[in-house]
């Protein structure tokens, strides 16, 4: 702040400290005013996460690729259900890559309330951040397997295993990334708020997600629960299905589900709405009880 | 410029009041979290909820940690915040850290704000030195273009500019503590709220620290700086507000206020007397009074004096004299810090006659460490607890004036001076 700056605000305030504010009262100035703390947080989590490991960021690729090989085997080779027009490894990698940035995202900002509780009690800063670089962080892993995606649809498209013929619905696929994000920022907060005071919200939700992948189309495809009336109604009410289903048909060329869309969307809004009103009365009480 | 803005308030707090609840936290369950949320989206009234959302409507124990606190800083200025454990010290600090809420009130202020509750705040074990100046400065408030532009300062004050590639866990816990001290010292706030922190590390540390911080006073900066250590707040605040029982009891010069909060303890419960037929005891022994007593009563006990405990106990009816009275000396922590009795230090075998006898007993200098000590008393009959009177009564034993530039405390209970050797 410039002195002459200084001169004007003769009778400004810069910071209120007041009793916690309503819950719409999110402020994202502040925010914005600690983009590097964030960066350098999102930094932190990237370069700490495989300290001291042999194969270190080796891990983003094997990951999703010893998930995807697994399910491969168990589901698509074993017990046949997985969709007879692509190669069960391409449906698998499409469901299991977004499936994991939704769970990462939620499971991670999930606790960055609880698991930083020693920090915040010594120091302020907006509280938001800390699920903001866990989000961040979990996006580039997301970006990196996206990448290590297209590179395998690319290995199958030019050994002539699979034809692949995107659409221009592709150039969408950020909006469905977003949408995910979103979604799992939401869940994450409100829980993260919510463990603050019972640590049962910790294990409902490791559990939880993955319960709910088994009600998402990453293993069964949608097509396939039809026929089970109380699986499809799950399935269908679950707001990862349209975007797990739009990531596969953005990526393969396959009519795009835009109205279920909507409903992602619309689950996303309220999803944040809500966790940002929970989070934003807690955050600041949250010290006096932990 | 500067001169003008002197006098201007850059902090301002307006009647706050923290409220805590007393032992509830387990008494929570998840259906009121539920209800509580379900009236919240509703829109229905919840007044506790801008206390805490998690706080129940019972009206359980609560406690006001601080009550109505209101005062103005000006631009410049160096306000010691001084009291009693539990007078609402950390709470305050907390408040002004942001760290927590007010109950009601509101504190304004002008400029950026970095408080100082802890060295190294944030640091990871995984990262270099390097990467954690970064983190612990952002973490603190501070823009990652100001900390390019003292990185190099900050290394080199922190003297460990071999080890800046190293991860933390590799350093000692004296390079880490140099090198989040180095750090907070590059903050660079127009208001600086500052703990204890003073309390740890060594005199070599601690000078630093304090140097430091008179630099930041003397270049105008305003600081709020929370202590025991009167010879700390002496040196280096202008002003002090000293709280009790969550309020301010006295707003003023440090001298003034360091004074009369040094004289006021003591004090009225360090003696006790009773009347005869209302005193502790049983019908035939009364505990009329109990007291320290010091060769200069005018002054502040401190740990460079010696003193006496005085133990006024009428024999109304015991004829074979078969008494003990014996001490428990407690410190704040509630650590037993020692027990003497009659018996074991007099060697004798004398046996109390009837009526009034007095005990005393000698306390050295450089025994008692500096802080706040209670005292119960036993009363033994054949070997037997006949009756005790517990905390019966607290005294204060404070830091010697003294010169010089060490303003660290021993630790440990008992501050002996032991003869040392170098052979």
């Amino acid at each position: 702040m410039g002195a002459g700056e200084k001169a004007q605000e003769a009778v400004h305030w810069d910071i209120e400290i007041k009793p916690t504010g309503p819950w719409w009262r999110v402020d994202f100035k502040e925010i914005w005013r600690y983009r590097d703390l964030t960066r350098l947080l999102v930094r932190r989590n990237l370069t700490t996460q495989y300290k001291q490991s042999v194969l270190g960021p080796l891990w983003l690729f094997l990951h999703p690729l010893l998930v995807t090989v697994t399910y491969t085997v168990m589901f698509g080779l074993v017990a046949r259900i997985s969709p007879k027009d692509m190669p069960p490894l391409l449906f698998y990698l499409s469901g299991i890559v977004p499936w994991t940035c939704f769970a990462g995202v939620l499971n991670r900002t999930a606790t960055s309330l609880s698991g930083n509780a020693a920090l915040f009690t010594k120091v302020y800063f907006p509280r938001l951040v800390m699920p903001l670089s866990t989000t961040f962080s979990s996006l580039f892993t997301f970006a990196m397997q996206v990448v290590l995606m297209l590179l395998i649809i690319g290995f199958y498209h030019f050994t002539g295993r699979y034809h692949w013929a995107p659409s221009m619905d592709i150039l969408a696929f950020p909006l469905v990334i977003l949408l995910i994000t979103l979604l799992g920022l939401g869940g994450g907060i409100m829980v993260a708020a919510l463990t603050a005071k019972y640590r049962d919200f910790s294990f409902v939700v490791t559990f939880g997600t993955q319960l709910l992948m088994f009600a998402s189309p990453v293993i069964v495809p949608l097509e396939m629960a039809e026929r089970q009336p109380v699986l499809y109604t799950i399935l269908r009410a679950n707001p990862m299905t349209p975007l797990i289903q739009s990531t596969r048909a953005m990526l393969f060329g396959q009519p795009v589900p835009w109205g279920d869309l909507v409903y992602s969307a619309g689950c996303t809004a309220v999803m944040l709405v809500l966790g940002l009103m929970v989070f934003q009365r807690i955050e600041r009480s949250f010290t006096d009880v932990v | 410029m500067k001169t003008v803005q002197r006098h201007l308030p850059v902090l301002e707090a307006t009647s706050i009041s923290k409220r805590y609840q007393l032992g509830v936290t387990g008494a929570r369950t998840l259906g009121d979290e539920i209800k509580r949320t379900w009236g919240r989206l509703t829109g229905a009234p919840d007044p506790l909820a801008t206390v805490d959302l998690a706080r129940p409507r019972t009206d359980g124990k609560e406690f006001w940690a601080l009550r109505d606190i209101s005062f103005t800083l000006n631009e410049g200025e160096v306000l010691g915040i001084i009291g009693r454990n539990g007078a609402g010290k950390s709470t305050l600090l907390k408040l002004f850290s942001r760290i927590t809420t007010p109950t009601s009130g509101r504190i304004r202020l002008r400029g950026t704000m970095s408080s100082l509750l802890e060295i190294g705040t944030g640091f990871n074990p995984e990262l270099t030195g390097l990467e954690n100046i970064y983190l612990n400065a952002a973490i603190l408030g501070m823009k990652k273009a100001e900390i390019d532009r003292k990185l190099s300062d900050i290394i080199s004050f922190s003297g460990i500019e071999h080890h800046i590639d190293t991860p933390v866990k590799r350093y000692s816990s004296g390079m880490k503590v140099r090198l989040g001290f180095s750090v907070a010292a590059h903050l660079d706030p127009d208001i600086m709220v500052i703990d204890e922190v003073l309390a740890v590390g060594d005199a070599e540390f601690q000078r630093k620290c304090l140097g430091k911080m008179k630099d930041v006073s003397d270049g105008g900066r305003t600081v709020i700086f929370v202590s025991h250590n009167m010879t700390a707040i002496r040196a280096l605040c202008s002003r002090v507000i000293w709280l009790h029982a969550g309020r301010v009891h006295m707003d003023g010069p440090t001298e003034e206020v360091v004074r009369a909060y040094l004289m006021s303890h003591s004090r009225p419960e360090a003696n006790r007397r009773w009347e005869q037929d209302k005193a502790p005891g049983t019908a035939e022994l009364r505990l009329v009074g109990v007291g320290v007593e010091q060769a200069d009563p005018t002054q502040p006990l401190t740990t460079v004096d010696g003193f006496h405990f005085v133990i006024d106990l009428v024999n109304l009816g015991v004829d074979d004299g078969d008494l003990n009275v014996s001490l428990y000396v407690h410190n704040n922590e509630d650590i037993l810090a020692f027990s003497t009795s009659w018996r074991e230090g007099s060697m004798g075998n004398e046996r109390l006659e009837r009526g009034l006898r007095r005990f005393r007993c000698h306390v050295p200098p450089d025994l008692l460490n500096i802080g706040e000590y209670r005292v119960t008393v036993n009363v033994f009959r054949r070997g037997t607890l006949s009756f005790n009177l517990e905390d019966s009564i607290s005294f204060e034993v404070n830091e010697p004036k003294r010169e010089g530039n060490w303003y660290g405390r021993r630790k440990g209970v008992f501050i002996p001076r032991l003869q040392w050797a170098l052979t």
